[in-house]
């Protein structure tokens, strides 16, 4: 396919891995922020690829891995009730929530459906008038753009039975916590391509400046990311922290103005919560008052849900670039994609996940091995 | 969950008063609401996310790119050597 084959080529991806080993004098660390780059680099194995001295770490960048467990449960009380019809991007529906997910809801009598657009409740909101039809809003800002123009839409033309259940999360303030953090690592970003489609990148330079950290906007096919990453290094090497465009066929500086607009009159900023990371001061979005009519939250009134993660799961760490999922014991072994412990297990582009996909446990497991016998001689 | 992927714009028309595309991704043609990018053109590519187009492929940029890409080797060879910085540098990432 066009744009996307070019960008897959493996003469280039040997010139560009050769080009990095030249540039590279010494070890960096770097973090693709994105799941889906995340996704991208294992599945293809360029961190095999780098040099030893460059390390790709894996960062927050999983709307689906991010969604705190209280939402889910949330998410779940709302689905189960008889009155509504509860649609989702795929990814959602395989989360578990404190009591199994969606499926389960489903198979147990709720009324749960798989939409490819946002735009798909409005149709089932019109040909169900009798029922309510609400939408788990999940995503970054690349999804806000389609989340928005469903409550746009529903409140404009009128189409009172359609809810969002809405939990947004922006990529810079995550960065920001990741270079606040005492214990941080990382000394330069791959930034979201997909976000920046959206949101241009005007808001990465004062990141940039200010922590003096390269940021450069890169795509999400093998070249792309290679290409970012020897943007990146030559930034490093050379003493330079600005913030670049790898990912110029698809975005600019200023990004999609129409969409921004439409994202700004339906949302605002406000706190959220981080699965495995924590609360994030104005790290998302939530519907903005003239919207309360279709805030899932508002009318369904439920209560707040406590709840609890396992306490040897390290996503949290590995969420912010401290630990790989190699360094997880649980990794593997009691946590796997089907009884995912946290937040990077249980999405196809959390870390944990994408390693476990394409067979990195197999390898940790070698490792442990490795230990073991070498604890054995000491 | 932030996958998006290129395709070509056969057709446009208008739906619930929306404007919408036909978008052809290899053998398969979806729908796409093309309402944040209206100035697009039947025959031009747009990167299409759950069912929106977000942005216009640039071809200029993307061509430009490629052949950049494509003469990394030339180029190496013109570079000069790196000057050795002393071990250390300047202090990077924590700390406003």
């Amino acid at each position: 396919m066009k744009y996307l084959d070019e960008y897959r080529d493996g003469t280039v991806a040997a010139k560009l891995v050769e080009e990095i080993r030249r540039v590279q004098t010494r070890p960096w660390v770097i973090m693709e922020v994105c799941g889906g780059q995340t996704h991208s680099i294992v599945k293809n194995g360029i961190d095999y690829l780098l040099p030893e001295g460059v390390e790709l770490v894996h960062g927050p960048g999983c709307p689906v891995c991010v969604t705190p467990l209280e939402m889910i449960d949330k998410a779940h009380a709302i689905a189960r009730r008889p009155e509504v019809i509860f649609c989702s991007f795929g990814d959602m529906l395989r989360v578990p929530g404190s009591d199994g997910d969606l499926f389960r809801v489903k198979s147990q009598g709720g009324d749960v459906r798989v939409v490819y657009s946002p735009l798909d409740c409005l149709k089932i909101a019109r040909a169900n008038p009798d029922k309510q039809v609400v939408f788990f809003a999940i995503g970054f800002e690349t999804t806000a753009p389609a989340n928005a123009m469903l409550a746009w839409r529903a409140k404009n033309d009128g189409v009172k039975n359609v809810f969002l259940l809405v939990s947004h999360v922006l990529v810079p303030p995550s960065i920001a916590a990741i270079l606040q953090s005492p214990q941080n690592r990382v000394q330069g970003f791959l930034g979201p391509g997909h976000v920046c489609a959206v949101m241009g990148y005007r808001e990465y330079e004062p990141l940039s400046a200010r922590f003096n950290v390269p940021i450069v906007i890169t795509g999400f096919e093998p070249i792309d990311i290679l290409h970012g990453v020897l943007m990146t290094l030559r930034q490093l090497e050379e003493g330079r922290a600005e913030v670049e465009n790898e990912y110029s066929r698809i975005l600019d500086r200023a990004g999609n103005r129409p969409a921004q607009q439409l994202v700004a009159s339906v949302f605002e900023i406000a706190d959220r919560k981080w699965r495995g990371v924590g609360t994030i001061p104005k790290s998302g979005y939530k519907l903005r008052w003239e919207f309360r009519d279709h805030d899932a939250e508002k009318i369904f009134n439920v209560k707040e849900i406590d709840t609890r993660e396992p306490e040897i799961c390290i996503s949290g760490q590995i969420l912010r670039g401290l630990k790989k999922p190699h360094d997880c014991p649980a990794f593997g072994r009691e946590c796997d994609p089907q009884h995912p412990l946290g937040a990077t297990m249980v999405s196809a582009e959390g870390a944990c996940a994408a390693y476990y996909a394409y067979g990195r446990h197999l390898q940790a497991e070698k490792e442990r091995e490795q230990l073991v016998s070498i604890g054995g001689f000491a | 969950m932030c996958l998006a992927i290129p395709g070509k714009v056969v057709e446009t028309f208008n739906a619930n008063s929306m404007l919408m595309a036909r978008v052809q991704f290899g053998g398969v043609v979806r729908e796409a609401c093309l309402e944040y990018v209206p100035e697009t053109r039947v025959g031009e590519y747009v990167l299409v996310h759950v069912g929106f187009a977000i942005s216009r492929v640039n071809e200029e940029e993307a061509q430009r790119t490629y052949a950049a890409l494509a003469e990394l080797d030339q180029l190496s060879e013109l570079n000069t050597p790196e000057v050795e910085e002393a071990p250390g540098g300047r202090p990077r990432g924590g700390g406003a």
